[in-house]
């Protein structure tokens, strides 16, 4: 399955023989400097280097505009673009075909922290083997610049006002789900993100990874306090919500374990993250716990591998189900015998 | 026993016409004490008599405490539908006595629990009190099941004073537990007890008897339809199952996961090739069927009108983006809660208009349990050959009552996957030259192919999406290219027929008068074409399989004068579909539709007919 790549012997090839354009996908059509698109090239950059073969992944999303990024990466994987919150349900079902292939999922804030919040959690209470990947940007991009669920109390939108209400954190409602990995990132740390992402395809069962990810266009409040906080004077406000500027994406340098980084978003607020110390033990649950608390009360975003249990058996591996695909099963091994049949008819006469 | 005769002024036996095999008994009990396994006792012995019979059990929105009616009929002609009035009464529940007593017929009889002190208004029925109390106080029987065996005394006393052999009765018990001795024996013994009190201590004054018979009930069995579709799902190959419980639709899926270690392990490795999971909700039970169908798996779930709403979107989506899945809809009273333990065929034109945009769904309606087992594999097959949701409307009344049927019928064809390509066909396809797209029409049936993942070939992928998309699965906003796929889909379901259950039509003499009706409606438009036959009128029927309408049904609407659509629902659904796929028939059609709850009697069905053709005269 690797005559594309073998065709083309003077690019750099990984082990499975294959060369990171193969793992590319459409032109992006988000905004650009979105966050959504750097995380697709690092999903990119993760497959490649992890040696994965395209036509063993399978891509879902749900509804918004970081539902739309599964196209953006993997030309050569299937995918399913579902409805809004709905992601899950449709992973959960499309992945039963052929356990074998490896699930990345991508939602937003919107679509996973609001209608979505009902299948969210109980994909990751059955420890579905995926990846989740919430690419946070705590606004509604594709309807022009709603609060999401995910947004801090008192940020200001335009149109909108001010938000009244506390924020959802991904990583505890994932953590108080009983998820067997959280961790958080953000788009603009493409080294810290591209590891995170690795563990989390390593990982065999549910994977949630927050991706802090600004939004350029409607994330453009005046005033902020919470994490997204206020940084330095809006100098331009956007008059017309159809006008995108073109805009750089944000990137960081890469920073130390247990620092804490400030990073200005494109309309001039700032988040602060931090990174978990290199001693921490994300094995205790306890104690991330605390750590998510901690962060919160500082208005910090904490980043890093949050939680991880390596030891819980997946939601496949109690159905006790056969070792081919289930998708691959012939007629004869699907359909029970007429004796069978009859058998049934002599119980129920 | 009271020294007062209750039957005094009425025939005594002897002077009547005796009544065998053909009445109907009904069981007054409260619910939550243990009634059904006392129920499907007499319903079963019956049946293995040789007496045609079904059972509706009549029920509330509860799990103890309020009334619940059990009604047996007994018709050696071998009719099934509901009757409207009782000729014997069972009255365990002392809060619904002065009810039962208004259904008796003239000259019906009334078994009691003499615990009941109620005045009892009529002179004209036949009472039998039973000393349930005293009979469990004899018994050998631990405290705490008591409660359970109690209901083992009428059968007990209503066996004895029927004519049901105590041999019979054992055997039922045998089915019911499975043959678990101990459960059989305890409470046999009380049957027994009470069987021998009846013959000792109450005089046989009533018309009412039973008879082993034979030639009625040959190659039949007496199943639900719940069960019976999930069995037929099993044996149509189906792998995945995602439902979330809903009254009268959980014992569908909850039959499948009985059924599975027993029918559905890999004859070579010993392993499951089906998986069952209870979604959250119907959201997520869809959202898993459909996942699963993509996938190409043999996927289905189960539900009523609540869950069915809730499914709507994502039906939407499978319907544009062209992927296989059953969705099985056992109908209840709505809208809204309604009533959730009553039958209706109240869904059809929700399901046939589902979803927002130009839709249109293949509908299977079965009418018995047997087509509830067929339908169950034929699903599977259909909705993957057109790789589209196939919706199986079901009721209550089918679903979960007991019905004599024919035995189960072994699939008559092979699985029939569709037009799926792995990884040699798709290569086969590159060698050829030949162009391939996940929706291009090849074959100009409307039928594309489909790969699905987990397919290795590069060239197998591709992006599923329920917004624009072209023949090559790319999303596009062109608009010649949205009403290109959009048709498309149109002619492939308009061109559905072909693979679909055809009309069933009957006829009993040459008639003008053509009635239509469809699923659990049958059995009472079968009886009451034959009252009517004997009184002179001829009519013919058809009994609707499947929507999109075949070509017979407009044949038939075109030969007949006046076409009478009996349903049961309040706005005649049926007739509404009729009318929207045949304008030019639409005043033909004369409404026959009603619901309050219960199953349509052939009474009723017969005098409405009547009624109407009374007016023409």
């Amino acid at each position: 399955m690797t005559d594309s790549a073998a065709a083309r012997p003077q690019v750099n090839l990984n082990l499975v023989g294959l060369a990171r354009t193969d793992y590319r996908g459409a032109p992006s059509t988000l905004c650009q400097g979105c966050g959504h698109n750097g995380i697709a090239s690092q999903i990119v950059a993760a497959l490649y280097e992890m040696n994965l073969v395209p036509e063993n992944v399978v891509k879902f999303s749900g509804i918004g505009c970081s539902s739309k990024s599964p196209t953006y990466f993997l030309n050569r994987s299937f995918g399913f673009n579902g409805l809004h919150g709905r992601m899950p349900s449709l992973a959960l079902g499309a992945m039963s075909g052929d356990v074998s292939l490896k699930g990345i999922g991508v939602s937003g804030d919107g679509d996973s922290a609001s209608i979505g919040m009902g299948q969210f959690k109980h994909i990751i209470r059955r420890n579905v083997p995926m990846v989740y990947i919430v690419e946070n940007n705590g606004v509604y991009g594709l309807t022009k610049g709603q609060f999401s669920a995910t947004a801090e109390k008192g940020l200001e939108l335009k149109k909108q006002g001010i938000n009244q209400f506390l924020p959802v954190d991904i990583c505890a409602e994932a953590l108080v789900a009983n998820a067997t990995f959280v961790a958080r990132s953000f788009a603009g740390d493409p080294r810290q993100l591209k590891e995170l992402l690795k563990a989390a395809i390593s990982h065999d069962g549910i994977a949630v990874l927050d991706v802090i990810s600004p939004c350029v266009t409607f994330h453009n409040q005046e005033t902020s306090i919470h994490s997204y906080a206020f940084g330095k004077d809006h100098e331009m406000p956007l008059h017309e919500l159809s006008y995108v500027p073109a805009r750089e994406e944000i990137t960081i340098e890469d920073y130390e374990e247990g620092t804490t980084r400030e990073v200005s978003l494109h309309d001039g607020s700032t988040i602060v993250l931090k990174k978990l110390d290199k001693d921490y033990n994300p094995t205790d649950r306890m104690q991330a716990s605390i750590v998510l608390e901690e962060a919160r009360s500082k208005n910090e975003l904490i980043t890093g591998l949050i939680y991880i249990n390596p030891g819980v058996p997946n939601f496949f591996e109690s159905f006790d189900l056969v070792n081919e695909p289930l998708n691959r099963l012939q007629a004869s091994r699907l359909r029970p015998s007429k004796q069978a049949l009859d058998e049934l008819n002599a119980m129920f006469m | 026993m009271s020294d007062e005769s209750p039957t005094k002024g009425i025939k005594t036996v002897s002077e009547q016409h005796p009544v065998v095999n053909d009445f109907c008994l009904t069981i007054s009990t409260v619910n939550g004490s243990g009634s059904a396994t006392a129920n499907n006792l007499l319903l079963r012995a019956l049946f293995r008599m040789g007496i045609p019979v079904s059972g509706k059990n009549i029920f509330p929105s509860n799990i103890q405490g309020l009334p619940t009616w059990y009604a047996i009929r007994l018709s050696k002609d071998g009719y099934l539908a509901r009757l409207e009035k009782d000729d014997i009464v069972v009255a365990m529940n002392p809060a619904s006595f002065s009810r039962e007593l208004e259904y008796l017929v003239p000259g019906g009889v009334l078994f009691y629990a003499d615990d009941i002190k109620q005045e009892i208004s009529r002179t004209d029925i036949i009472t039998y009190p039973m000393p349930v109390k005293k009979l469990m106080k004899d018994a050998d029987v631990a405290h705490n099941l008591r409660d359970y065996v109690a209901n083992m005394v009428y059968v007990g006393v209503v066996g004895q004073m029927l004519g049901i052999s105590l041999d019979e009765l054992y055997a039922a018990l045998d089915f019911h537990f499975k043959g678990k001795k101990k459960a059989i024996d305890s409470n046999f013994v009380v049957i027994k007890a009470a069987a021998d009190w009846a013959a000792e201590n109450l005089e046989k004054k009533d018309r009412y008897r039973v008879e082993r018979m034979t030639g009625k009930t040959d190659g039949c069995i007496m199943a639900d339809g719940n069960t019976s579709a999930a069995l037929g799902a099993l044996f149509g190959g189906l792998q995945f199952s995602g439902w979330y419980p809903i009254t009268p639709a959980s014992s569908l899926a909850e039959s499948i996961n009985e059924y599975l270690p027993i029918l559905r392990k890999d004859p070579e490795t010993g392993k499951n090739t089906c998986m069952v999971v209870q979604a959250e909700d119907e959201l997520a039970a869809i959202g898993m069927t459909i996942g699963a169908g993509w996938a190409g798996l043999r996927a289905m779930t189960s539900t009523s009108g609540p869950g069915l709403s809730l499914m709507s979107e994502y039906l939407g989506l499978a319907y544009y983006a062209e992927v296989p899945c059953v969705v099985w809809d056992v109908q209840r009273v709505g809208p809204s809660t309604g009533l959730p333990t009553r039958t209706q065929q109240g869904d059809l034109t929700q399901v046939y208009f589902d979803g927002h945009g130009d839709t249109q769904f293949v509908m299977l309606i079965p009418s018995t349990v047997n087509e509830c087992f067929e339908f169950g594999w034929r699903a599977l097959d259909i909705a993957e050959r057109l790789q589209t949701p196939v919706i199986v409307m079901s009721d209550l009344d089918l679903g979960m009552n007991q019905w004599m049927t024919k035995k189960f019928e072994y699939p008559n064809k092979p699985m029939d996957r569709g037009k799926i390509l792995w990884e040699e066909d798709i290569e086969a396809l590159v060698k050829e030259n030949k162009d391939w797209g996940r929706y291009l029409d090849i074959d100009g049936d409307g039928i594309p192919y489909r790969t699905v993942a987990g397919n290795k070939h590069p060239r197998s992928s591709y992006f599923t999406r329920g917004t624009g998309h072209d023949e090559y699965g790319k999303y596009s906003e062109e608009p010649d290219v949205w009403e290109r796929v959009l048709d498309r889909i149109a002619f492939k379901i308009n061109h559905s027929t072909k693979y679909l259950p055809a009309p069933v039509i009957s006829s009993n003499g040459k008639s003008d008068i053509g009635i239509i009706m469809s699923g659990s409606a049958e059995p009472a438009v079968i009886e009451a074409r034959d009252q009517m036959k004997a009184k002179g009128m001829a009519t013919d029927s058809m009994r609707i399989r499947s929507i999109p309408f075949n070509e017979d049904v407009e044949k038939f609407l075109k030969d007949h004068e006046r076409v009478y659509v009996v349903e049961l629902n309040r706005d005649g659904q049926t007739r509404q579909l009729l009318m929207v796929n045949f304008p030019q028939y639409a005043a033909k059609l004369v409404k026959v539709a009603h619901t309050d709850g219960l199953p349509l009697t052939a009474k009723w069905v017969r005098e409405s007919i009547e009624a109407h053709e009374e007016k023409l005269a």
